[in-house]
């Protein structure tokens, strides 16, 4: 104890050093699937997509089906609604977005969206609101036909969810 | 009268006692000398332990008969009320048991707050008591999403979804929480893990929180530092021990007649509605005790800004000894912090209030003016009362007030005979 003043790398030095390096990895070798674990399984993943036939939504009306345990709005918009949507400018929108980037291009008259408020995940009423969209119930966002934010402390606009057109009648999302 | 002087009387007594002194603690804890001018507001420690031991026990009874399942939970619940032989009353007793829980907490909090209980050298105790709060709002939380109910449902949603405000990894967040895509079986069966352990976690901080009490000894209603023992102290038993018994009393009584007379009244009407993943009930409202922080959320326009200041609104009591700056600790000596802590119970009234009104017109207003006073009282009124304020003028011992109101010699004499 009272003999080297001066600094040197001792062999105790290494030892202490690679075993706590050797112990701190081991330790997150552990805690890591403890976490992980936590993250949505299997099973979750397995319920991905939902096919939804669409040949018997009217104009101007909308349906509501559930996918990954949560509401997806698929809306068939009146041309009247459309060319509403498209007539805000964009200086307008808390979360700037054309109407054109929310729809497929040739099936514009398709929203299909994550029926999910962006504040805290409250399923927004439809029709309702003073944009004609959607009204959340919980802290009062108001959405328009494009199902963009307006008004409200939603920060950001209903989120698009992955889907396609598998045929003129079906729609795949996911 | 310490726990080194004592020596059992009997001979395995005192064999034991080498071994595992458990009964020089025991020794400790009846003769503990607590100051003799403690009031009522005093008795809310005991009434706490009280609620916590009724919470672990019909908690421990009810998962006996509840299943954590998502098609099977609220129906369980139904099955305990129904079926179950006196299920009805231990869930009453359990589900109004966190409402009194955190009624006493709250009066506990506040009692701390006048008398300046939280200041040095107790900062450790108040720091205790405020992780025990967390918790005690984690498992309130969690075990109200246990029935499955709509109220539980949404209630879970929007919490959850209160981490989705973090920035770039909000998101992953959530669905870790989740354990899916939504509220969802896997999220069921993780909080009725949950909210099984906390109450033992609280346990285990309640034994430090007494254990760090014991330290220093009670503050009292005069706040002044005491000699122990002296004639200012009475030992913990049965002094103590008394009245905390009748106080508790009481408690059980107001208790009891939630339990038997208004079970539901603290709940929710949509919680008696199975959870539909569709359709959000058209208000929202957390359970009572957590509407002022409700209402600090929805003041703020802003969602991650609104996040912010509700958990601000908890952790900036972690720093209160440290923003209080008067010497100060009773609120009796202090007369313009006095006048400011009925304003802030008045503000935290209000704040609960508006909590559970619509986020709209008149309560949006009221809500920011609650909100922005809120932070006021903590960040600018108390630093700077505590060096402008003139305090009155403090007692050297218990003894001196309670006697006479003066340091009258031959009163004070008298008492000693007496004792």
């Amino acid at each position: 104890m009272d003999k080297p003043e001066k600094k040197t790398t001792t062999r105790r030095d290494f030892l202490f050093t690679t075993s706590y390096t050797v112990g701190a990895v081991g330790l997150g070798a552990v805690i890591w699937p403890l976490i992980d674990q936590m993250n949505p399984d299997k099973a979750q993943q397995a319920l991905a997509t939902t096919e939804v036939d669409i040949s018997q939504i009217e104009p101007g009306k909308s349906i509501t089906v559930l996918w990954r345990g949560k509401p997806v709005f698929l809306k068939r918009r009146t041309q009247e609604e459309i060319l509403e949507a498209r007539s805000v400018s964009l200086n307008d929108l808390p979360d700037p977005e054309k109407d054109e980037e929310r729809v497929k291009s040739g099936k514009d008259e398709w929203l299909v969206m994550l029926g999910v408020c962006t504040h805290l995940g409250c399923v927004p009423l439809s029709n309702k609101g003073d944009y004609k969209g959607w009204f959340c119930p919980c802290h009062g966002s108001h959405y328009d036909l494009s199902g963009r934010i307006r008004k409200g402390p939603a920060p950001k606009n209903m989120e698009i969810p992955k889907y396609e057109f598998v045929d003129a009648n079906t729609i795949k999302i996911g | 009268m310490s726990e080194q002087e004592y020596v059992p009387k009997s001979k395995a007594g005192k064999w034991f006692n080498d071994r595992l002194p458990l009964l020089s603690l025991a020794s400790h804890l009846t003769d503990y000398p607590t100051p003799k001018n403690l009031n009522y507001w005093w008795t809310f420690g005991g009434i706490l332990t009280f609620c916590l031991l009724t919470q672990i026990i019909t908690g421990i009874v009810l998962a006996m008969h509840y299943v954590a399942h998502a098609d099977l939970a609220f129906a369980s619940v139904e099955h305990i009320m129904r079926d179950v032989n006196y299920g009805w009353l231990i869930r009453y007793i359990h589900s109004n048991g966190a409402s009194m829980f955190f009624l006493a907490v709250y009066i506990h909090i506040f009692r701390s707050l006048f008398y300046g209980s939280y200041k040095s050298p107790r900062e450790i105790i108040w720091i205790i008591g405020l992780m025990i709060y967390l918790l005690m709002m984690a498992a309130a939380f969690m075990g109200y999403v246990l029935p499955w109910g709509q109220m539980s449902f949404w209630g879970a949603t929007v919490i959850t979804n209160l981490f989705s405000a973090i920035p770039l990894v909000g998101d992953s967040i959530t669905t870790w929480l989740w354990g899916a895509y939504s509220v969802d079986n896997p999220t069921l069966t993780r909080f009725f893990s949950l909210h099984y352990l906390i109450p033992f976690l609280i346990l285990g901080l309640v034994v430090l929180h007494i254990w760090a009490l014991h330290v220093p000894g009670n503050n009292n209603p005069v706040g002044i530092d005491i000699k122990k023992p002296s004639k200012d102290t009475v030992p913990f038993h049965p002094y103590i021990t008394i009245k905390d018994a009748f106080a508790l009393l009481l408690f059980m009584i107001i208790f009891a007649g939630f339990v038997f007379f208004a079970p539901n009244v603290l709940g929710h009407a949509d919680n008696y509605i199975q959870a539909n993943p569709m359709v959000t009930p058209a208000h929202i409202v957390p359970e009572w005790y957590l509407l002022p922080f409700y209402a600090i959320l929805r003041s703020v326009p802003d969602k991650l800004g609104g996040v912010i200041l509700m958990f601000g609104a908890i952790f900036i009591l972690f720093v209160l000894p440290w923003l209080d700056t008067s010497k100060v600790r009773s609120a009796v000596f202090r007369p313009i912090y006095r006048q400011f802590f009925w304003i802030l119970i008045v503000d935290v009234l209000v704040l609960g209030y508006v909590g559970a009104m619509p986020a709209e017109g008149i309560y949006l207003v009221l809500a920011r003016v609650g909100t922005v006073y809120y932070f006021l009282h903590f960040l600018v009124i108390l630093p700077v009362v505590g060096y402008l304020e003139k305090t009155e003028p403090v007692p050297l011992s218990i003894s001196e007030p309670v006697l006479s109101g003066s340091a009258d010699y031959s009163i004070a004499k008298k008492d000693n005979e007496k004792i």
